[in-house]
């Protein structure tokens, strides 16, 4: 049975809510609250199954250290990859691909490369490579987003050249909502023999994710947007590409053998998680992917794209109210102007009515640029949200539209 | 606290209809202020003489909060010679960020009340760099004279 999901009972297991009545929480894209079983999860964890992992011979640390794996294998379970061994647990999406950069993009890139990003990038799918190539000198080319708010695929195409070594894209982007078409850029970055870099942060926690099917060579995502804790987020890499890469930082649980000459390093993941890790954290997020995957993946993006559509109409309906063009499809995501109100004060006058929105740039800058906003104020879904938090926020924006009215 | 007492009129007013909006063609001193988180930029221009502030004016884009103070900002800074500007400075910095205030001697009494519609802020923690961020770059084009200088709030 396809269940369709209940957000009032969602709601319930998210004690955010009952802590704070009356809170209108529109702003998953930033975090995500957590569940009962994800808060119960990691205290049960430190009480009952505590110890380092990896390391001692006793039973309580091969229990902690099964958890810790067992946590891998939920991942790789939530993205569909091949082998556990591709999973790499980081700090947040932000780790994930800095990770890339250091260790892939170190080892591969050179000057005359190309790296290929789109204008729809979070500053954490900008910056880490324009730091690595002031050191190397590779380009990086930005794809435009066209009139529609779109990724401008007939540009995107043609920036990719037989130059182009990295394609590193978003799946979903959280200033505007706009859903790229991931499937395309894939084929296409490949036929150049080009590597991809999937951002799932925006998208993990609200489509169903194949990496296999997709057969992108890298997806990144954080453990904070999907239901879990903060401090853990997950690198997936084909295996292949893992095996070839070179270590980033270096300490404990990294190594094979370590003389004052020579050391030799693990095989992936463990080459890649140096020191100890979040334990708690990474079982804090299988346990949030678990309850995902309680509720449906396809129940989850039916539900969410169901209250996207009817946000979109609800706010279009309001006068002096303009969403931000996302492109043919928006998701989760509604990011609008209030004409004669800046986002700060549109957000602090919905505060007021108890209703939590984002407003700013969105880490998004020079996306807001191309847009010409200073700002946004951003509305975005989450799995406990319904029609009700929709029309709350419709009110609060006309209470705050009468006040600047006066 | 309730929105309204936070976006008073005179609030409304001068985030609207901002006074002393324009640039200076000679300032003696000028500076631009930059939130990063919020974006809002504003441009400070002073011309003093003698120790006394002979103009000011002030460009940018933001909230009604930010936008509002500079305005009023202008406009109880306009003929203060540098100390009044100074106190007035603290006393409202200390206002909005709920700290202690001291007492203002008579002549700048009028003006500091002018400044009083923007104290609701000190019940939004996340408001109060909108409501000081002219004021600091008001601070730092005295600092920087007519070179100018860059400060940012975040
Ligand atoms: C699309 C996207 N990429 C990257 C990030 C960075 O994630 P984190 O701060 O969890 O590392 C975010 C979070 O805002 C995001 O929305």
């Amino acid at each position: 049975m396809s269940a369709l999901l209940d957000p009032r009972r969602v709601k319930q297991d998210f004690p955010i809510f009952a802590n704070n009545p009356g809170l209108v929480f529109l702003d998953t894209a930033a975090s995500s609250q957590k569940p009962n079983v994800v808060i119960d999860r990691v205290s049960d964890y430190y009480r009952h199954d505590y110890a380092n992992v990896h390391r001692g011979v006793y039973r309580l640390s091969a229990r902690s250290t099964e958890l810790y794996e067992g946590a891998r294998e939920t991942a790789r379970r939530f993205l569909n990859a091949a082998d556990a061994s591709e999973i790499v647990f980081v700090r947040g999406a932000t780790e994930a691909i800095n990770l890339v950069v250091q260790s892939w993009g170190a080892a591969f890139l050179k000057a005359g490369d190309e790296v290929l990003i789109t204008e729809l990038e979070h500053h954490a799918n900008i910056v880490p490579w324009q730091l690595l190539r002031d050191r190397i000198g590779f380009t990086i080319k930005v794809a435009p987003v066209d009139a529609t708010g779109g990724l401008d695929m007939a540009a995107f195409e043609s920036l990719i050249t037989p130059r182009t070594k990295m394609v590193s894209v978003t799946q979903l982007a959280n200033a505007t909502g706009a859903l790229l078409p991931v499937e395309a850029i894939i084929r296409l970055a490949h036929a150049q023999g080009a590597k991809v870099l999937i951002d799932g942060c925006q998208a993990a926690p609200r489509l169903q994710v194949d990496v296999r099917a997709l057969d992108c060579d890298f997806y990144v995502f954080s453990g904070h947007k999907t239901y879990g804790p903060t401090g853990i987020g997950v690198l997936y890499g084909k295996r292949a590409i893992l095996n070839d890469m070179p270590p980033w930082q270096a300490g404990g649980d990294m190594i094979e053998t370590v003389t004052f000459e020579k050391t030799t390093f693990q095989q992936p993941p463990a080459r890649f998680e140096a020191g100890t890790p979040d334990i708690s954290g990474a079982i804090g997020l299988a346990t949030a992917l678990d309850y995902i995957e309680s509720l449906g993946r396809a129940a989850i993006e039916a539900h969410e794209g169901a209250l996207t559509e009817y946000g979109m109409d609800k706010l279009s309906r309001i006068d002096g109210i303009r969403l931000v063009p996302a492109g043919q499809r928006r998701f989760g995501i509604l990011s609008f102007a209030v004409e004669g109100i800046h986002p700060h004060d549109v957000a602090t006058l919905l505060d007021g009515k108890g209703v939590a929105v984002r407003a700013g740039h969105h880490c998004a800058q020079p996306l807001m640029e191309k847009l010409c906003l200073d700002a946004t104020t951003r509305a975005s879904l989450g799995i406990y949200n319904d029609e009700s938090d929709i029309d709350a926020l419709a009110d609060a924006l006309k209470a705050a539209q009468a006040i600047f009215a006066r | 606290m309730e929105s309204r007492d936070l976006y008073q009129d005179i609030i409304l007013d001068h985030g609207r209809k901002p006074r002393n909006f324009h640039a200076l063609e000679h300032p003696s001193h000028f500076a631009n202020g930059h939130n990063p988180l919020c974006g809002d930029k504003v441009t400070v221009f002073l011309e003093i003489e003698n120790n006394v502030i002979k103009d000011v004016s002030f460009q940018g884009r933001g909230c009604a909060i930010s936008t509002a103070s500079a305005s009023l900002m202008t406009e109880v800074l306009k003929g203060k010679t540098l100390e009044e500007a100074d106190k007035l400075f603290k006393a409202f910095h200390a206002g909005v960020t709920g700290g202690e205030v001291e007492a203002m001697p008579e002549v700048l009494e009028d003006d500091f009340e002018r400044l009083a519609p923007l104290e609701g802020v000190k019940g939004y923690p996340t408001r109060v760099k909108c409501a000081t961020l002219a004021w600091h770059a008001f601070e730092a084009a005295l600092k920087s004279g007519e070179v100018g200088a860059t400060v940012k709030t975040e």
